[in-house]
């Protein structure tokens, strides 16, 4: 046994050979590999070399192929082969003759190429999403024709899921942001003497805008990725074709059920986080500018007039139906690849945020005349 | 010369309360085709997956080409990983890689990075296990079943192996398929020199490929020799497993061709 070696001798006829000898091994040659290709290639170069192999104790493939290389894919016009190594250079020969392929060349339009590609995936993404919320519709009407078909322990499941559990992470959140809200509004209504109005600025804020929007931002998050990944590896092990097999609709036993739960998780959500927010608001306002909570509760309904919580639960409906749908449309996108599984994840919770804060301007635009204290 | 290239040593596995070996040797000589047999849940991929060092025994060790699995040197374990290849039963290729990136991906691994000597490899690669330079490019998903055995088998050639794990070849293959990939790693194994463990369950790869049988059952190795010794062997296990009909007509297949 010995390391890969060469050395150029010359023997008495006056012809210079190349000795080589050792582990001609891909793990022997590895660490060397740089080193060893160039004193390889430049001897290939000279044709008028020759090439000894006899003292090769063990030559792979890899070993071959590095030979191969500096003699520029054929062999030496003198080289000693023992008949043990031939094989490995024979393998070499067949599979160099087979023509060599690489990826389909570049076309010289490949930016329209490109732009038509996007169009089309865009269009794609448009059709699907129709078509998912047209199925839904049916499934809707059909469920309410036949009561009996409602999937209701799936659904229950999904509110237990994406409601309950998270109801300690958008507590926290909400009732942090509170605090910073209050805190820093507070600072600024001191400067004016304002102080009573904090009352108005967290009730509306939070009741209107920042609570739905917070919820649906975390379940977004939270929940749609969860559910992209579950449709999404349901579609790798082809679960849902063995769904489809047994005549069971995919769209009323997985989409539906998950519109349903975060339909009603949603609004509950909204209420919950807004009120722990108020809470943080309440605790801050308390320290910092000395309004006591039974002012601030008392006040709260005064300024913010209730149908400020009905556009609330409206919001909350809306964007629990748009996180969930958007989150099925990818999931069911996603191919059998690792990664097909996180594009599609990724993309779902940044266009479940983007849609649901599009909407939500939507909104604010719809309802600008709706529940502004006179 | 050379010490055996696997040595089982006195191994116990244990699950929970559920022993599955119980002081269990085996030796593997370089050059064989070595076959583990056994029922469903005799520990046959856990034995395997242990050799390879994906599972920690029990209790006992395994050496491979002398030198024990876990040393506790990184660099060490690592040299020692790259001496042997691994078929995985469902290929396990890198769904986001393409078969060229798949075969390559080792190799790059190692710091080989000339593009054309990765490209001319992976190309002979995928000569020796019979695919075509075009199927270079296909994604996983867009194989057969037959197609990601050969190209699974072709990584696991990538680094020029000295041992080569099988794990179920055949499984999930028609016979046709099967019994080209069967001829298939047996030209390999001739041309490379290489040591072959397979698990198997099936009677026409084990008769057409394995140079000598392990029989795994009730926690042991029950048997060791090739596949006429086993046979002569009299336990209940080994006598349901070779002796009934579609055995013998698995054997009777082998002695007539």
């Amino acid at each position: 046994m010995g390391d890969a070696s060469l050395s150029l001798e010359t023997d008495a006829d006056g012809r210079r050979w190349l000795r080589l000898a050792g582990e001609w091994r891909l793990m022997a040659l590895a660490p060397r590999f740089k080193p060893l290709t160039d004193e390889l290639t430049k001897a290939g170069a000279d044709r008028d070399v020759g090439w000894d192999l006899n003292g090769i104790q063990s030559l792979d493939s890899f070993g071959a192929m590095m030979l191969w290389r500096a003699w520029d894919h054929r062999f030496p016009e003198h080289l000693m082969l023992p008949d043990a190594l031939e094989p490995v250079f024979e393998r070499l020969y067949v599979s160099g003759k087979k023509k060599e392929t690489g990826p389909e060349p570049k076309l010289p339009f490949e930016w329209v190429v490109t732009v038509g590609g996007l169009s089309v995936a865009l269009w794609r993404h448009v059709v699907d999403f129709t078509a998912l919320v047209g199925q839904l519709l049916l499934d809707i009407i059909h469920v309410l024709r036949s009561p009996k078909e409602t999937p209701w322990r799936e659904s229950s499941a999904n509110l237990y899921k994406s409601g309950v559990r998270a109801m300690p992470v958008t507590a926290l959140v909400g009732f942090l942001i509170g605090i910073v809200l209050s805190y820093l509004s507070a600072l600024q209504l001191k400067n004016f003497g304002a102080d009573i109005f904090i009352v108005n600025i967290l009730g509306m804020g939070i009741i209107r805008e920042l609570g739905p929007v917070l919820v649906a931002v975390l379940v977004a998050g939270r929940s749609g990725s969860a559910m992209t990944a579950q449709l999404g590896v349901m579609r790798v092990t082809e679960e849902i074709d063995a769904l489809a097999t047994m005549g069971v609709s995919r769209s009323l036993r997985l989409v539906f059920p998950k519109v349903a739960a975060l339909a009603v998780a949603m609004p509950l959500l909204v209420l919950w986080t807004s009120a722990i927010a108020l809470m943080g608001g309440m605790v801050s306002a308390q320290f910092q500018l000395d309004i006591s909570y039974g002012f601030f509760i008392d006040t709260l309904p005064k300024v913010v007039p209730v149908a400020n919580l009905y556009i609330a639960m409206a919001k909350g409906v809306t964007f629990g139906v748009l996180v969930a749908l958007v989150a099925c449309h990818f999931g069911l996108r996603v191919r059998p690849n690792t990664e097909s599984l996180s594009s599609n994840t990724t993309a779902s919770v940044v266009s479940a945020i983007t849609v649901v804060i599009l909407v939500d301007a939507v909104f604010a635009i719809a309802t600008r005349k709706i529940g502004m204290p006179i | 010369m050379t010490a055996p290239v696997i040595e089982v040593d006195h191994l116990s596995t244990r699950f929970d309360s559920h022993w599955v070996h119980r002081d269990l040797n085996l030796v593997i000589e370089a050059g064989e085709v070595m076959a583990l047999v056994g029922g469903s849940g005799s520990g046959k991929t856990t034995l395997l997956r242990q050799m390879i060092g994906l599972l920690h025994p029990t209790q006992g060790q395994i050496r491979l080409f002398g030198e024990p699995l876990f040393t506790g040197n990184p660099e060490q374990e690592r040299n020692l990983r790259r001496r042997f290849g691994m078929l995985f039963q469902y290929g396990a290729l890198y769904s986001a890689f393409n078969v060229f990136q798949n075969i390559a991906f080792p190799l790059r691994e190692l710091g080989i990075i000339d593009r054309e000597l990765v490209h001319d490899l992976v190309m002979l690669k995928l000569s020796m296990v019979e695919l075509l330079p075009r199927h270079a490019w296909l994604m996983p998903s867009e194989l057969s079943g037959g197609m990601i055995k050969r190209v699974a088998l072709a990584r696991a050639l990538s680094l020029e192996p000295e041992l080569l794990l099988l794990d179920e070849p055949t499984a999930g293959l028609d016979p046709d398929r099967s019994e080209s990939f069967v001829k298939l790693i047996r030209s390999l194994h001739k041309q490379l020199g290489l040591t072959v463990v397979l698990v198997t369950h099936d009677l026409d790869t084990l008769a057409g490929l394995a140079t000598r049988v392990a029989v795994l059952a009730e926690q042991r190795i029950l048997a060791v020799g090739t596949l006429d010794e086993i046979t002569q062997v009299d336990h209940p296990f080994i006598r349901n497993f070779f002796c009934c009909d579609r055995a013998q007509r698995a054997l009777q297949e082998r002695m007539n061709g």
